[in-house]
């Protein structure tokens, strides 16, 4: 007999990963920083059950999971829209649901979206590790359930925090869902090697369309579209920043992702703000995505608004 | 110290010291890295000092740009103006079997500078390295400089699996791999230490400013020390058409 209770999964899904809001101190060893791709899918997640932020949850890509409860707790699935079922029975996410000891919970592939937060009351049970995440890293081989950077496999077990208080049912109001299908629109700050752009280059940046390409991962997203120029193709390999777009010598942009390499050598014309990487973090290949200009100003404002909202609350 | 700022995305700012790679420089960066982390301690979440630059991320709902750049100002003011003052650190000797089952661009970087494999191992054990800078993967040291006729471009198409603990050189540098990866660095010799090892209290053996020395091991040291020979994919018989 098992001393520890939880979700077992009979179908891990295409990719599930164990993720919270990511490392810190860390990226000077060469360790990336990872967490949540969608952090407004995963925050609502842990919210709807009073978990803090940087509870760790499940992040889903591509559905298709089946798991069996050993234990009577709360969960809740936000994110992409998937179909969940309770024991064959429809379930509504982005609200507080209620599993038995027994139950079999399903998800479906989803329709629109692509990643799903599956956040448990209390979080998920495993002890944080290396920069105080316990972030699974594939490439690394680092962090999540086995330390070892794998994706959850088939028969393990997800160690849930037994006998807690429920909470009462919530539900994350409806204008609060994102529609993951409406254009996107990506914010940018011009800023890092902005200057070694033409300004030719910049215009046609921002007035064009680019399409998000299958080589896509958590590292970065691959944007196919109009060449862009720079000045001086390689720079000394220095630090990255989330969201930073980097443009190698073919001229096609990389968005620097979560677990992006900890420095890098192209030039880079600007930054994606979070709260536009979160919406990013749900189109799938082939979605059209263009570029507005912000300001560093409105987009601390925002992300200001975003972290009191979410990591403050009582 | 001279430094200037640039915003580099949201919540990330880097400092910027200089334009050419210079390990004093190296040097001064990672005591200006050290210098921040004392006095800013718990407002900062990351500071990765590269080659002439040191990035910063800073916590957005403890910090503002200003009040940040300010105390970094403060900071750096209190710094030595030049050289690496008592920063000067022990020289972290490496063990490495060069040989071709376990390096197998040895012939090829040989060939390419008109030595023996024998006189490559010899120039590139010879001197000491400096580390310039920590990426690509947990634990990657890029080490620096090789001697000039070891200089070798990286491959034109790199291995899909390079195993950790493997040498490579790439152009003037010379780096260890520290986990399995893909890679394009040429192969010429493997150490049994590990340059990363999660459970361990300091996980990357190297940071940024140390300086390394290769000895060369035979096999049969290399295995004592717990080297492996049985995870090479180009032994197996696999290869690629990037392969001498």
């Amino acid at each position: 007999m098992s001393t520890t209770v939880g979700f077992v999964f009979t179908r891990p899904g295409f990719l599930s990963l164990l993720q919270d809001g990511g490392r810190r101190g860390v990226m000077h060893m060469g360790l990336a920083t990872g967490g949540a791709m969608d952090r407004h899918a995963w925050a609502w997640a842990n919210r709807l059950l009073g978990n803090s932020w940087g509870t760790p949850a499940l992040e889903i890509t591509f559905g298709g999971i089946e798991f069996q409860s050993e234990l009577d707790t709360q969960i809740a699935i936000t994110g992409a829209e998937v179909q969940c079922t309770v024991n064959g029975q429809p379930r509504p996410l982005w609200t507080t649901l209620a599993v038995h000891a027994g139950d079999t919970v399903t998800l479906s592939a989803p329709r629109t979206g692509i990643r799903s937060y599956l956040a448990v009351r209390g979080g998920f049970r495993v002890p944080p590790g290396l920069g105080g995440s316990c972030a699974t890293f594939t490439r690394e081989g680092t962090g999540g359930l086995h330390r070892d950077g794998r994706p959850l496999q088939a028969g393990d077990r997800l160690p849930c925090p037994p006998s807690l208080e429920p909470v009462p049912v919530r539900k994350v109001p409806q204008p609060w869902q994102p529609d993951y299908r409406a254009p996107l629109e990506l914010a940018v700050i011009p800023c890092a090697q902005v200057e070694r752009f033409p300004a030719d280059t910049l215009a046609r940046f921002f007035a064009s369309e680019y399409t998000l390409t299958p080589q896509t991962d958590r590292m970065g997203a691959r944007l196919k579209g109009p060449a862009l120029d720079v000045l001086g193709k390689t720079l000394i390999s220095e630090g990255t920043s989330l969201g930073a777009i980097q443009v190698p010598a073919d001229g096609q942009p990389i968005v620097l992702l979560n677990d992006r390499q900890t420095i890098g050598g192209y030039p880079k014309l600007g930054a994606v703000t979070p709260r536009s990487l979160d919406a990013l973090a749900q189109r799938p290949p082939g979605t059209a995505i263009r570029f507005r200009a912000t300001t560093l100003h409105e987009a601390q404002l925002e992300e200001r608004q975003f972290l009191r909202f979410f990591a403050e609350q009582v | 110290m001279l430094w200037r700022y640039q915003v580099t995305g949201v919540d990330t700012v880097t400092l910027y010291f200089g334009d050419r790679i210079d390990i004093a420089l190296v040097s001064r960066i990672q005591q200006a890295a050290e210098a921040l982390r004392r006095r800013l301690h718990g407002r900062i979440l990351d500071l990765v000092p590269s080659y002439t630059t040191l990035l910063i991320r800073y916590d957005l709902r403890l910090d503002d740009l200003a009040s940040l750049t300010r105390d970094i100002a403060d900071t750096l003011a209190e710094l030595p103006q030049s050289g690496p003052g008592s920063h000067r650190s022990e020289v972290i000797e490496i063990p490495v079997f060069y040989h071709p089952s376990v390096g197998p661009d040895l012939a090829a970087v040989a060939k390419r500078a008109g030595l023996s494999p024998d006189q490559v191992i010899e120039r590139h054990r010879a001197q000491e390295y400096n580390v310039f800078a920590i990426g690509f993967a947990p634990g990657f040291a890029y080490l620096g400089e090789v001697p000039a006729a070891l200089a070798t471009p990286r491959l034109a198409t790199p291995r899909a699996k390079v195993p950790a603990g493997t040498l490579g050189i790439a152009d003037t540098q010379t780096a260890i791999y520290p986990i399995d990866s893909p890679g394009g660095w040429n192969l010429i010799g493997r150490t049994p230490l590990r340059l990363f090892d999660p459970e361990r209290a300091q996980p990357s053996l190297l940071t940024a400013g140390q300086r390394v020395r290769f000895r060369a091991i035979g096999q049969e040291e290399y295995l004592a020390l717990g080297g492996r020979l049985d995870d090479m994919p180009w032994v197996s018989g696999e290869r690629k058409g990037e392969q001498p």
